[in-house]
């Protein structure tokens, strides 16, 4: 990990991604996208966490073992949430009431 | 043999390494299945979150309208910016200039701590405004038992984030004192560069709740 210095340009473009993404998000959602707002505005932070984890956390220089760890925790859990709501989303009871 | 290897011991390099690079590897890796427990922790509530959002919609957008955008997106910039000068503290380290790690982490810990008093102002905010869930909780409009929940979420998720931010701000107190008294090498800086990865992780969290908290509903409000 001490082999690989980053150029500094390569944290300042991130930094510069970051804060576009930012803006992007917040300015997004005041636009009606109808159901899509979420999806977009996950989308959104799905790529800054990945420029972060890339680059300020250098696992783009990592060895595979690295790549597999850090992939096997996030794949873990969209199967967390994809199941929970495979689950939750198709079950024909009335959803959960306040008394 | 044995006896070769321990006097040969390089300062720095536990004996069962081969060399730093391996130790440095090992350190990473552990570091990374610990972050991924952290994925865990937090994606709990994430998922719980999500799951009572599908839920009550409507009720869920109204609470969040009672947050500052502005404050919101103007802590996510601080929050960036503070990975920004990790990230250069780590280079410092990486090229063995020990000065610079120390200023680095100061401006990180600078801008920790400016984002933890904008979330005082707005924990101030929600508890003038009865929005804090419990005894005091009070709701004008309809579906106060969601809107609380709304609030519950809220707070076990930012207050965990801060809390996380705060054990990181003590360890960036240790590898400041650390680095002053020139601990670090460019070989050997496992200390400033675990410290680097928690702290970004701190920010990646913080990446996701803002949008899921902050921004639901507000192209119609």
């Amino acid at each position: 990990m001490s082999s690989h210095v980053e150029p500094l340009r390569a944290y300042l473009a991130v930094f510069g991604l970051l804060l576009l993404g930012t803006a992007l998000t917040v300015g997004i959602a005041y636009v009606d996208l109808g159901a899509l707002n979420t999806p977009v505005a996950l989308v959104i932070a799905g790529l800054k966490a990945t420029a972060v984890i890339l680059v300020f956390m250098h696992v783009r220089h990592q060895s595979r073992l690295t790549w597999l760890f850090v992939a096997a925790g996030f794949v873990w859990f969209v199967i967390l949430v994809s199941l929970t709501f495979v689950d939750a989303l198709t079950r024909d009871l009335p959803l959960l009431e306040w008394s | 043999m044995s006896d070769a290897a321990h006097t040969d011991h390089t300062p720095g390099l536990a004996h069962h390494f081969e060399d730093f690079e391996q130790q440095n590897e090992s350190a990473s890796l552990g570091m990374w299945a610990f972050l991924i427990t952290e994925v865990m922790f937090f994606g709990g509530l994430f998922l719980g979150y999500a799951l009572y959002r599908t839920y009550y919609p409507e009720a869920f957008a109204a609470a969040s309208h009672e947050l500052s955008v502005g404050w919101g997106a103007f802590n996510t910039v601080v929050l960036i910016g503070s990975s920004l000068t990790m990230a250069l503290a780590v280079r410092a380290a990486q090229l063995g200039q020990p000065k610079s790690i120390v200023r680095y982490i100061v401006y990180t810990l600078l801008l920790g701590i400016g984002f933890l008093g904008v979330k005082a102002v707005e924990y101030a905010a929600k508890f003038e405004h009865h929005l804090v869930p419990g005894p005091h909780f009070l709701w004008g409009g309809d579906a106060g038992p969601e809107v609380e929940l709304f609030f519950g979420f809220y707070f076990c998720m930012t207050g965990l984030h801060a809390l996380h931010m705060l054990i990181g701000m003590v360890l960036m107190g240790v590898v400041v004192v650390r680095a002053r008294r020139g601990v670090y090498t460019p070989a050997n800086h496992i200390g400033v560069e675990m410290l680097g990865l928690y702290w970004h992780f701190v920010d990646l969290v913080w990446i996701f709740l803002f949008p899921m908290l902050y921004l639901i509903g507000r192209h119609v409000g």
